[in-house]
């Protein structure tokens, strides 16, 4: 098991965000996690990466505690670390550097393997040297994979919304994850774009050995990629399994369309 | 960096050393005070903007780091006599009393006393975000002049320090600017200077991308406060006679002007607006002379220099909101899509004038 989310609960004030969710991932496997607005989604996907630390429960990345901390001098895992381990993610509201280029993104994302010193990165020593050039070339290499290579130069701001979308994929996959976390990647693309994200996300999936999760609304993609989906409604785990599974399962149904009354 | 912007850069550099050549012989003591003000100015506009500008932390401390380099280079360099004659209420503390060394190793010393402090502050002011940083950060820079202000038997209190060896000239206080520059430059250009820029860019991003906000905030804050106090230690020199009123907010905010100015984020804008600035703070006192103008007679105003600066810092915040500047470098490409567009518009003027 790669990833296990051991009955995570947290609750802000009086408000239950998530409540106990078991989630576990295997190695390889893409999964979806769905469910309407405001059911958790995020914050699941917060708790899992340390922005939030749980008010119950662990996250468990193979079978190391990664949980968060509850504050700065609390025990815990901070973001940074956590992605150290291998779990990347991407944002439901696009995050880049918008100011810096595109190649500039993506190698930022290789700073936290840079072993030079402060003092060998500003006086250029020859370790430091080597370290920059093959970073350049990783994320050369992580553009190409995601199409973007000729674009490397242009500001990110500056890219058009599905290229942008493509660039925060390929800086997340640039720290070198086991698992991938994506929040709403086909949020905002036209039924074509949403085709062709669904191809890539299996395309990375094959050639950087990842394991997937994640959020999404546009259920022809969802259906269309996951194996197993779990689904979330006001914080809790209304149901979990196939996609086949999933569309038939009548809470579901509820949880997305209501109950008719009359009923 | 482009083949043709090194060459200016090189151009640039050897001219400047030539200037400094040509003034040191032929300049007088007025103008050649004004230039190692320049180079000073440069220093601490530079150190605040790696902070400010660069990590994106907005703090108002500068004046206090430079206090702390300012004395410690001061009472480095003082001669035993010369602290005996300055401290006439309390004497000294001891270990200082008799210990004098050169310039440059105090130099050294003022930037690391100034590191150590400066990561002191840093661990709990660097929690703050925005606004609070600001404000907790000026704070501190002001509770480093009261201390100083009190430590009668080690910083004379409030008489201050007088007679401080004069040692600095053109080419020490240009020295350490140049040093400044291409320290700041390899810095920013190296991966810790992506790291800074990151998180001035999005810090939940930057965390996610493995980042350690907090040791890379604190980095920054480090190097930018000890540059601060190097300019202090320099600062100290070329006036020869300190005292802890000097470093109250209004220098930071001089400094910080600069950097507003030239561009957060910009080390060739802040090169050029703190030499600018720094020229037009003396040759502006001409406003604060009277005046006749006709039959009207004005009165000279003190201050008034400081109300023209702050007219152009809003109008610089109205039209040019990131500064002259910006994030962006003066280089060749910078100076060809200039010429270019000056070009463009005098060839539209002409066709609109054959149109008529």
């Amino acid at each position: 098991m790669l990833l296990h989310a051991d009955h995570l609960t947290i609750k802000f004030g009086g408000l239950t965000a998530v409540k106990d969710l078991d989630m576990q991932l295997n190695k390889g496997e893409l999964v979806g996690l769905i469910g309407p607005n405001g059911a958790g989604k995020t914050t699941a996907f917060n708790m899992i990466t340390g922005v939030y630390a749980p008010t119950q429960g662990k996250v468990l990345l193979e079978d190391k505690d990664i949980t968060g901390k509850k504050s700065p001098t609390a025990p815990g895992m901070r973001p940074d670390q956590i992605t150290a381990l291998g779990v990347a993610r991407t944002f439901q509201n696009i995050r880049l550097f918008t100011n810096l280029s595109v190649l500039d993104n993506v190698i930022i994302a290789h700073h936290l393997h840079l072993k030079s010193s402060l003092m060998g990165a500003v006086l250029r020593l020859p370790g430091y040297r080597r370290e920059e050039k093959e970073m350049r070339e990783k994320a050369i290499q992580v553009l190409k994979a995601v199409g973007l290579e000729k674009l490397y130069k242009e500001e990110a701001g500056n890219l058009a919304y599905g290229q942008q979308r493509r660039l925060e994929i390929a800086r997340a996959l640039a720290t070198n994850p086991k698992l991938l976390l994506l929040d709403e990647p086909a949020a905002g693309m036209n039924p074509q774009e949403g085709e062709e994200l669904m191809q890539f996300i299996e395309a990375i999936r094959k050639d950087f050995d990842l394991t997937i999760l994640m959020i999404e609304h546009d259920m022809k993609v969802v259906m269309g990629i996951c194996e197993r989906i779990y689904v979330l409604d006001h914080g809790e785990t209304i149901a979990q399994g196939t996609p086949n599974e999933i569309q038939t399962n009548s809470r579901v149904i509820e949880a997305y369309l209501g109950v008719d009354a009359s009923a | 960096m482009k083949k043709e912007t090194k060459i200016l850069a090189i151009i640039v550099t050897i001219g400047t050393i030539a200037f400094l050549f040509f003034a040191n012989q032929f300049f007088d003591g007025y103008k050649i005070r004004i230039m190692n003000l320049a180079a000073i100015n440069i220093i601490l506009a530079l150190g605040l903007n790696i902070i400010n500008g660069f990590a994106g932390q907005f703090s108002l401390g500068h004046a206090g780091f430079m206090a702390i380099g300012a004395y410690t280079g001061a009472l480095l360099t003082l001669s035993p006599s010369a602290k005996q004659m300055n401290f006439f209420i309390d004497p000294i503390i001891s270990p200082l009393a008799n210990f004098q060394m050169g310039f440059l190793p105090a130099i050294i010393i003022a930037a690391l006393v100034t590191a150590v402090f400066a990561f002191m502050i840093g661990v709990p002011v660097l929690r703050l975000k925005g606004d609070y940083l600001a404000i907790a950060s000026l704070g501190f820079s002001e509770i480093i002049r009261v201390v100083l202000t009190n430590l009668q038997s080690l910083t004379n209190g409030s008489l201050g320090l007088k007679a401080i060896p004069s040692y600095i000239n053109l080419f020490w206080s240009w020295g350490f600017a140049f040093l400044a520059i291409i320290f700041t430059f390899f810095l920013i250009n190296s991966s810790y200077g992506r790291a800074f820029k990151a998180i001035r860019e999005d810090e939940v991003a930057a965390e996610a991308m493995g980042i350690n906000l907090f040791k890379h905030k604190i980095m920054a804050f480090v190097i930018g406060s000890s540059m601060a106090g190097v300019g202090g230690a320099l600062f100290a020199s070329l006036l020869t006679a300190i005292d802890p009123n000097i470093f109250k907010f209004a220098l930071t905010f001089q400094i910080l002007l600069m950097v507003v100015l030239g561009g957060m984020g910009s080390i060739s804008g802040t090169i050029v607006s703190a030499t600018i600035v720094t020229i037009m703070m003396e040759w502006l006192r001409i406003v604060e002379s009277p005046m006749t103008i006709g039959s009207l007679t004005i009165p000279g105003i003190s201050g008034m220099r400081m109300v023209i600066f702050s007219v152009l810092l809003m109008a610089v915040i109205l039209f040019y909101p990131k500064g002259f500047m910006g994030t962006r470098e003066i280089t060749w490409d910078f100076i060809q899509e200039k010429i270019n567009r000056l070009r463009k518009k005098g060839k539209n003027e002409t066709l609109q004038k054959d149109e008529v």
